[in-house]
């Protein structure tokens, strides 16, 4: 394969084409992700929002290929990464071997809950020297020394003392630190982070928020942040991709989606959410989305989200599954409507 | 506040837990997860309690409801001093105050009917003549929260997220009490659903004149649902002030970074962030003084030397740091 191989672009990091995961259950096969299409530009953010049950976590897990199987498989669809080396590979046609030599050294990941990713029964330094001798080839002296770098570059006070701490002997904040340092051990082009923050306080969670853009902007690595909390997506956001029930509904610049969002479902979780220190008399009702996040055995037909759509229109909606249509430069929504939409917002963006 | 007696008058509250002693440990330590709190509710008011983990937040509304027994202080609710109850005689106290919980997925019975999960307070209070007046209570209790009689022959696990809350809902409600203790009511739901909750525990509060303890560690939500607000660091209160003044013009270190923690959905917001460094220290051996000055980027030498008391600073805001030339 060579670097000019399936015509990806040549900014681009990663392009994942029509990517679709499939789940079998004791109900039949689940579609967790339908058709997703998304690009990443060298040393950019893209934050994936979504809630339960909208694929976000499935997406990311099939980047690293560890969607387990079975249950699970990519069905279908290309996966493309620019290699250190130059050359373009899919990832979803590697085999475990190949895969193997990607993960950590082009692309690294950190989860949600790092107690449950860190082996309790080992340090951190002997888990960070594992990682940086597996992909690097080290000496365990010469790993030993970039691992106590790694922590200070994170911000760990007394590394050196900290390389002999179980991950019990951690906070939630510290051992998130640890797995980052891990995951960036090898200096990885992409990172991509789930939900990173989630289990964290918020005075914690703006230390790490920090460090990743820190790191980022040092380093030089795209991003991949996975999160529900939209207050974090405007934190750290270039694009921003919005996820419903498998597939993508909105993506576009961070400004766009928070300034001029197009696709209802995206409108109705901006209003959703209380701003801190507004007016009360100006947000006297919070608008909730009405309805549920829909199961993936009875996926609404036509577009998903129009059972809970204000803008819901009868006999389209229900009976079209619409495509993803350029609004604006580099801004794309999922809805037939949503020039409506754009219309009903005029005045409220006119400001 | 009004003239009269607030519902709920919580003074000097301690909650310590035993740590226990080591062989060479002198005497026994304690984990002080509550450490001399005190607030008052009014009858109809929404009160936010809000800190991270490790504040003592949960343990204050436990305490409260007597699921744990504290270690020292009063709990006055309508005149009577419910920490020195035997648990014995709380049966009262139990029908008028009740908890709602974080997660609706471990705190409803996987095994009973939604319509026996609402009517169980009903039997335990001896509420209603028989099952067909119970039954009706149920359905009533049910439309309240936005669900219908069509859900009563279901289990839990037939339910959403969000609808299992309204559920949990229902049960608190049933019996008809006059306070509501939430623990981080919404924080397990998703975004779209959270503002549901929130605003059916709004219109709840309205239609039935609810006193309610709204416990949470999201600011955002807080202010949005309280009419006042209490902060907590390591088991003691920091600030308590009415919320949209203790929101935007906070007069404590360590609510003014709390605040400026929270990520705020607009990205062109370009504010100064106050980050701050460390840990929440341990509880066992919370700091001397201020057990907020470790963390805090204004301490001087004086805040190891003794506790701060609060201290009126506006009318309604208090505040228990004794710095008044910085915020």
């Amino acid at each position: 394969m060579s670097g000019a191989g399936h015509g990806m672009a040549a900014r681009n990091l990663v392009e994942v084409r029509d990517l679709t995961v499939e789940f079998a259950t004791e109900d039949g096969v689940v579609r967790a992700v339908d058709g997703v299409s998304f690009h990443i530009e060298r040393g950019e953010t893209l934050v994936v929002v979504g809630e339960s049950g909208s694929g976000k976590s499935v997406t990311s897990l099939a980047l690293m290929r560890l969607v387990e199987s079975p249950p699970g498989r990519i069905a279908s669809g290309e996966i493309l990464l620019r290699g250190r080396d130059g050359a373009v590979r899919d990832l979803a046609r590697l085999d475990n071997h190949e895969m193997r030599q990607l993960r950590g050294n082009d692309i690294a990941m950190i989860f949600q809950e790092p107690m449950t990713s860190l082996n309790p029964i080992y340090t951190i330094g002997d888990q960070i020297i594992e990682a940086i001798r597996l992909h690097q080839g080290k000496s365990g002296r010469a790993a030993f020394a970039l691992g106590v770098d790694m922590l200070e570059l994170l911000g760990i006070p007394e590394p050196r003392q900290r390389m002999r701490s179980y991950p019990h002997q951690m906070s939630g904040g510290m051992r998130q630190r640890a797995m980052i340092a891990m995951a960036l051990s090898c200096h990885p082009a992409l990172l991509i982070a789930d939900e990173p923050t989630t289990a964290l306080d918020v005075t914690i969670q703006a230390q790490i928020i920090e460090l990743i853009k820190r790191l980022q902007s040092e380093l030089g690595m795209a991003v991949i942040f996975i999160t529900h909390n939209l207050g974090v997506a405007a934190e750290i956001a270039d694009r921003i991709m919005v996820m419903y029930a498998g597939r993508v509904v909105e993506a576009g610049p961070a400004r766009a989606i928070f300034h001029q969002p197009r696709m209802p479902y995206t409108i109705g979780l901006l209003n959703s959410v209380p701003r801190l220190g507004i007016d009360r008399a100006a947000q006297h009702e919070l608008t909730a989305i009405p309805g549920n996040v829909p199961s993936p055995h009875h996926l609404p037909p036509g577009c998903a989200f129009h059972p809970r759509c204000a803008f819901f229109e009868r006999g389209r909606c229900d009976s079209e599954i619409p495509r993803l249509e350029e609004c604006a430069p580099g801004h794309a929504v999922r809805c037939l409507r949503w020039r409506a939409v754009a219309q009903s917002r005029g005045h409220e963006e006119g400001r | 506040m009004s003239e009269t007696a607030p519902l709920l008058d919580v003074r000097g509250l301690k909650t310590w837990f035993d740590a226990g002693s080591g062989v060479f440990a002198r005497g026994r330590s304690h984990v002080k997860a509550v450490d001399d709190v005190s607030f008052a509710i009014g009858a109809g008011e929404v009160l936010g309690l809000v800190g991270e983990s490790g504040s003592g937040k949960t343990t204050v509304g436990r305490t409260i409801l007597r699921l744990i027994d504290p270690t020292e202080g009063a709990i006055v609710f309508k005149g009577v001093d419910i920490a020195r109850v035997p648990q014995s005689a709380l049966r009262r106290y139990r029908r008028e105050a009740q908890p709602i919980f974080q997660d609706p997925f471990a705190s409803l019975n996987p095994r009973m009917r939604v319509e026996d999960i609402v009517a169980e307070p009903l039997i335990v209070h001896g509420i209603g003549s028989g099952r067909a007046d119970r039954r009706a209570r149920v359905v009533e209790i049910l439309r309240l929260v936005g669900l219908s009689s069509e859900h009563m022959g279901r289990y839990p696990h037939e339910f959403s997220g969000g609808q299992r809350q309204r559920i949990g809902i229902a049960r608190a409600l049933a019996a008809g009490p006059e306070f509501i203790v939430a623990d981080e009511p919404v924080s397990a739901l998703d975004v779209s659903i959270q503002a549901q909750v929130v605003n059916l525990l709004h219109d709840l509060r309205r239609r039935l004149g609810l006193t309610l303890l709204f416990i949470a560690h999201d600011l955002a939500v807080v202010e949005y649902i309280a009419d006042r607000i209490v902060v907590m660091y390591l088991g003691r209160i920091m600030e308590s002030a009415p919320a949209s003044e203790l929101c935007r013009n906070p007069k404590h270190p360590y609510t003014e970074a709390l605040l400026s923690a929270v990520p705020v959905p607009d990205p062109d917001r370009k504010g100064k962030r106050i980050v701050l460094q460390g840990d929440i220290p341990s509880p066992i051996n919370p700091p001397s003084g201020c057990v907020f000055r470790t963390r805090c980027p204004y301490a001087i030498a004086e805040c190891a030397a003794r506790v701060p008391a609060p201290r009126e600073v506006a009318p309604g805001h208090v505040k228990a740091c004794i710095r008044d030339d910085i915020l």
